[in-house]
């Protein structure tokens, strides 16, 4: 291993820029002759909008121009769109109700997009935007998920029972049959709590139109560049995708948020044509972001485990209803389906699983994908139901997921729901997190604890989660509109130094350290030479970008293709100057070797040869720069076991997490530093949604928690130390890498380990988030406190 | 309304609208923007800088407020090209990932180290209360600034 | 926010003549609320007129036994004052608490009573050691009388905070169980034993600071965990909304009660 390669604790090179304030967020840029924009939303959940009124606003001090609805239908702008087509049972297609940029006749949701003020300056935008008359005719809302499907109300007039989809997965029949002849039926309710992604930074974008070349630049806050390229031109339609440029800078965390095509991104672009060519500056505030940025989550859920005597799994049932906003969000289709029914075998061989999925619309913000998305409300699903099912059979929760484990000889395991399972040791990760957190020991700190008045609970969960997304034709055939290969450029300069150029996009992740060390290690060169470019679509090579845990998965393996492109190359110029066979050629440590003996050429001198080809092979093309795609050929299955333990507070309620151990398979680390940063943020995303996190609305559709004055973020003092372990993971066969991606994993196995811990500290399960007062209302009506009284 | 003071031991003076907020005067007519903006109600702390040597939110404070006194932001922190311990502290245990908390985060901390040069790990995270971080799950950043405490306590050991 | 003039007077005259002058026109003390206020364009004055610059108005001293301290005073300072730790620890130990150490770092005293947000810090210490509000126009306010309901004052349009006095207690704790998203106070019990009797202050739970007379009756008779155990908090008059119902309430200023007691000591 290079000092600075594969498996180091390499600290990052982004972090000098970051640390002295000098990244460069898209809020950071400004453009000479910049004007602002301010959108104007709907206060209502649904109404239909009866007049628009621009005078007032276009006469305020400052104004540029004043666009809504009518003027994006004018220039025939196109909607947003979803780009995941899911059928229902019947075959027919997805219901997808129109998007515009702007809202026309109907507002959907309170935060929709109505218009759009341009001023000269932000607060002259601002004060514009309180002068426009909007009349409107209230119409009843679709709030409740549960109710959406009788609702009096059509969120979408040409969508009956404001169902979009209602999809299934698995064998019905056995499912049934099992379920006739089991010994037992644990059966349960869930309700998967909405979230608010809050990236701290809120979304931002600059679109600037050249009327001299006709041509486009978009900042923003986006994870796939490249994507929000093809969409804006593909779809709706305001430049052709070779004079478009999107270029997303330093961007301040996204976990789903910013992979979407919003219509604010796309109105700036535009309305920079409108106003003759000034960019136009936009940048969310946060409760603009509360209402705006997509929401996770949200599912309704009954769910059935039927079991034998000895508490094996026979089969499993579920029913979702799954919230999908007013719209469909670019990626909203397959988040309650693929990514999430698939995932309901967890860890375990029940042979039979069934899930349908009825997804709603309603008239809130759209729904989409949120750090682990999909993966999270099975994990926490099943998690908690077999915990519930060791409870009724009188198993320690422990004894029954041992029973159930898919064995270590079993892979590649297919499982009922479609996927096939490439590596993985369970059994031997689950115990190696018990013995850490002494789960046998517990009983003790439980005595202890409650000597301080504390009710102590411990919880298990053992998640599994598909990413590394994904295999394209795969996809393709379950309705994806795009493939999800990734790309890579690996380029050397005259003085042997390398910019990598990947279509994935860092924000937070530390790609700029983790890619130099694969290429450190893959080439034999200096950590300190390599740099990682990324995010500029006039830069890089067309990409599909970061999300599903996929970056080093897919994005790296294309790097290391490209790499073994670079070799091979080498190897013909080597083979040349040292006067041997191709075939004699080794390449190590940076050094092209012939077999056998001491000649040979570093891979400075080969790469100086190739740009300054005096000798040269005949016939070779000079010069080192390679690009190569990866498509692969499976998901990669990163699983884990979480231990939690939580001390309750039964005056109060108020439940603290005292230990948090994560055992993760992530199959080979590249860098276990960033490895386990990405674990803790994920966590504490986990405990968010468990304990804190919910974004509730009113019955008319108002956002109650519309900003961190209601909607609760995990803090610092809510949270303990983590002891995370992420080594010596089963490699992923679905790259040369063996990595399986790392990014979700907290946030998809934490919410059932806290649940669990408290439903063991309580004897009753709360739903997230388990607030002080839930907590403190199932402690006065639990069964097993008022048993131990 | 005209307005003097110092930021990052530099005199400077703008002429600003009265509603002018401090972190928009130091963001957009200093060009200083490394000081963030990551909430509107005043509990994100991305916006945090000292006055006076004091931490406050820059933006629930009016530049015409800062009038007369003296400012650091993160790009001062650093003192004659070497970092400050905390942002190398940041930077050695891995206490940031999308870095947008981060100047906040190092400038509220700083404010805790110059008041309390030994705390524990639960008064880090208390005096945190008013700096949200969505990546790191605060483990690195309360590992950070502890570990700087450390090295501050020593440096200024050797001083004596 | 929307535009305004801004005043800077040197003096507490000088600042009630501006304010008597200017009808439309806010005082900003530290600001800490009023200025997220305002950028939410939830309020549109004319003028403020900033209180940062008179110096009669900062300070903290004793008095009479017990403490005076200026209504432009901060949080920190506040928690921070060895004379308040020596006299009155418990109203260190809650200034300590309201917000994070940044909005300490400019709220003020005066800002936060003035404001008289139902869920609060000060209010419970003010009303809880029966203090006194001093003002520009001369008058001592009993804490009895102050606080007339939510975000209300008995302070009239042009009259300007100077000072708070608060008697020395016997015994004094707080504690307050905050709002995991805003850190307000959901419920804040503020109990104190003074020379006139017991005093219970509660903050978070109502639409105004209140007392409650029922644990004042039980801590008189005995100054114990145990008194507060019979009394039972009719949820009728309290808040009940997102965060927690008024049953949840009723019973956590019980819980809060004796955590402040124990406090106390």
């Amino acid at each position: 291993m290079a000092e600075k390669g594969i498996g180091a604790r390499v600290l990052r090179k982004e972090d000098l820029r970051f640390i002295s304030g000098r990244g460069h967020y898209t809020d950071d840029i400004n453009l000479p002759g910049q004007a602002y924009a301010v959108f104007v939303r709907s206060p209502h959940a649904h109404a239909r909008i009866k007049r628009i009124d621009k005078g007032p606003a276009l006469a305020s001090p400052g104004v540029l121009a004043v666009l809504d609805g009518q003027d994006v239908a004018a220039d025939r702008l196109g909607n947003l769109v979803c780009g995941w087509l899911v059928k229902s049972k019947d075959g027919s297609p997805m219901k997808m109700g129109k998007h515009p940029l702007l809202a026309q006749e109907k507002v959907r949701y309170v935060g929709d997009r109505v218009a759009v003020v341009i001023a000269e300056t932000y607060h002259q935008a601002k004060d514009a935007a309180e002068k426009l008359i909007v009349e409107y005719e209230e119409l009843p809302a679709v709030v409740d998920l549960a109710k959406a499907h009788d609702a009096p109300a059509l969120v979408h007039d040409e969508i009956p029972n404001n169902l979009c989809y209602d999809w299934e997965l698995g064998d019905k029949a056995a499912v049934d049959a099992a379920f006739a002849k089991a010994h037992h039926i644990t059966r349960a309710q869930f309700v998967n709590n909405r979230l608010v992604p809050n990236a701290i930074e809120p979304r931002a974008a600059i679109g600037h139109w050249d009327p001299g070349q006709d041509a486009y630049t978009l900042y923003m806050t986006s994870q796939n560049p490249h994507v929000h390229r093809l969409v804006i031109s593909a779809f709706i339609g305001i430049a052709p995708e070779h004079k478009l440029r999107v270029v997303a800078p330093d961007v301040g965390g996204g976990f789903g948020s910013k992979i979407f095509i919003y219509g604010e991104e796309c109105v700036v672009l535009w309305a920079s044509k409108k106003i003759g060519g000034r960019p136009v500056k936009w940048t969310a505030e946060r409760s603009e972001s509360f209402i705006t940025d997509a929401h996770g989550r949200d599912h309704v859920t009954t769910a059935e485990l039927a079991l034998d005597k000895e508490g094996n799994f026979l089969a499993l049932r579920v029913n979702t209803k799954a919230n999908l906003g007013a719209y469909m969000s670019t990626f909203s289709s397959c988040i309650p389906t693929y990514l999430y029914a698939t995932l309901l075998a967890g860890q375990y061989k029940t042979p039979a699983i069934y899930c349908d999925v009825q997804a709603y619309y309603t008239n809130t913000v759209p729904v989409d994908a949120y750090r682990g998305a999909g993966r999270p409300e099975a994990s926490f699903l099943l998690e908690t139901l077999v915990d519930q099912a060791a409870i009724e059979l009188g198993m320690d929760p422990a004894d029954i997921r041992r029973k159930n484990f898919i064995p270590k000889d079993a892979f590649p395991y297919q499982t009922p729901v479609a996927l096939v399972y490439d590596t993985g040791d369970y059994a031997r990760v689950f115990e190696e997190a018990l013995k850490i957190a002494d789960y046998y020991g517990f009983p003790a700190r439980r005595a202890e604890s409650e000597k301080r008045g504390k009710l102590r609970g411990i919880g298990l969960s053992c998640y599994i989660e598909a990413c590394g997304i994904a295999p394209s034709a795969v996809v393709g055939s379950l309705g994806a509109g795009v493939g999800l290969w990734e790309s890579a450029k690996v380029r050397f300069t005259h003085t042997g130094k390398v910019q990598v150029l990947t279509g994935t996009h860092t924000h937070g992740q530390g790609h700029e350290t983790t890619f130099a060390q694969l290429v450190a290690d893959k080439l034999g060169v200096p950590f300190e030479d390599v740099e990682v470019i990324h995010g500029d679509t006039d830069k890089t090579p067309v990409g599909m970008g970061t999300y599903g845990s996929r970056s080093l998965a897919v994005g790296g393996e294309a790097i290391v293709k490209a790499c073994e492109k670079i070799i091979a190359k080498g190897k013909k110029i080597a083979a040349h100057l040292l006067e041997a066979s191709e075939g004699d050629i080794e390449f190590k440590d940076g050094k092209f070797t012939v077999k056998g003996t001491d000649k040979s050429k570093t891979i400075g001198e080969v790469v100086f040869a190739a740009y300054v080809p005096h000798n040269y092979p005949p016939g070779l093309e000079p010069g080192m720069e390679e690009t190569a795609f990866f498509d692969p050929p499976n998901f990669t299955f990163p699983a884990g076991t979480y231990v939690c333990e939580v001390e309750v507070d039964p005056q109060t309620g108020k439940v603290d997490i005292v230990r948090f151990i994560a055992v993760d398979d992530f199959g080979n680390v590249v860098n276990p530093m960033i490895v386990e940063g990405q674990v803790h943020g994920g966590l504490v995303q986990g405990i968010g949604q468990a304990l804190l996190e919910g974004a509730r609305y009113d019955e008319s559709g108002q956002l109650l928690t519309g900003s961190y004055m209601d909607y609760a973020m995990p803090r610092a003092s809510d949270v303990p130390f983590f002891e995370v372990v992420t080594t010596q993971g089963t490699p992923a066969v679905a790259n040369s890498l063996g990595v399986k991606g790392c990014g979700e994993a907290g946030a998809i196995g934490a919410p059932a380990a806290v649940i669990n811990a408290i439903r063991n500290a309580i004897g009753v399960r709360v739903e997230m988030p388990a607030t002080p007062e839930r907590v403190w209302r199932a402690i006065q009506q639990s069964p097993m406190l008022k048993a131990a009284e | 309304m005209r307005i003097s003071m110092t930021v990052n031991g530099k005199p400077v003076s703008g002429d600003v609208e009265p509603r002018t907020l401090l972190v928009e005067f130091l963001r957009n007519h200093l060009g200083l923007t490394g000081t963030h903006v990551g909430c509107d109600t005043s509990q994100c702390g991305c916006c945090v800088v000292h006055v006076d040597g004091e931490s406050v939110k820059s933006c629930t404070m009016l530049a015409v407020q800062a009038d007369g006194r003296s400012v650091t932001t993160i790009e001062g922190l650093a003192k004659d090209g070497e970092l400050h311990p905390l942002q190398k502290a940041f930077h050695e245990h891995h206490g940031l990932q999308c870095g947008f908390c981060t100047p906040g985060m190092i400038m509220s901390a700083a404010d805790l180290l110059n008041r309390n040069p030994d705390p524990s790990e639960q008064e880090v995270r208390e005096w945190l209360e008013g700096n949200l971080c969505r990546c790191t799950g605060y483990h690195n950043i309360v590992k950070a600034i502890l570990a700087a405490a450390q090295s501050m306590r020593a440096m200024a050991r050797a001083a004596e | 926010m929307y535009a305004f003039d801004y005043f800077r007077p040197s003096t507490l005259a000088e600042a009630a003549q501006l304010l008597a002058s200017n009808p439309e026109a806010k005082l900003l003390a530290g600001g800490q609320t009023y200025i997220p206020t305002l950028k939410q364009r939830l309020a549109k004055p004319s003028a403020l007129i900033d209180l940062a610059h008179i110096a009669e108005l900062r300070g903290i001293s004793e008095e009479a036994g017990g403490l005076t301290i200026g209504a432009m005073t901060r949080h920190a300072e506040v928690a921070a004052s060895p004379v308040v730790k020596r006299v009155i620890p418990a109203l260190a130990a809650l200034a300590e608490e309201i917000g994070d150490p940044q909005v300490r770092n400019r709220g003020t005293l005066g800002g936060s009573i003035a404001n008289n947000d139902p869920a609060a810090d000060y209010p419970a210490a003010v009303l809880g050691l029966g203090a006194t509000v001093r003002t520009s126009k001369g008058r001592a306010i009993a804490a009895d009388d102050f606080f007339t309901g939510m975000f209300e004052t008995a302070l009239e349009p042009d009259e300007i905070i100077t000072a708070v006095h608060f008697p020395k207690p016997e015994k004094a704790g707080y504690a307050k169980f905050p709002n995991p998203a805003s850190r307000y106070a959901i419920v804040g019990v503020f109990v104190a034993k003074t020379a006139a009797g017991v005093r219970v202050a509660v903050t978070g739970a109502a639409p105004c600071v209140f007392r409650a007379t029922a644990i004042e009756q039980a801590l008189q008779s005995a100054w114990s965990e145990a008194a507060i155990d019979g009394v039972r908090i009719d949820p009728a008059n309290l808040n009940s909304d997102i965060h927690a119902s008024a049953e949840y309430r009723a019973h956590l200023i019980t819980v809060m009660a004796k955590r402040a007691l124990r406090a106390a000591g």
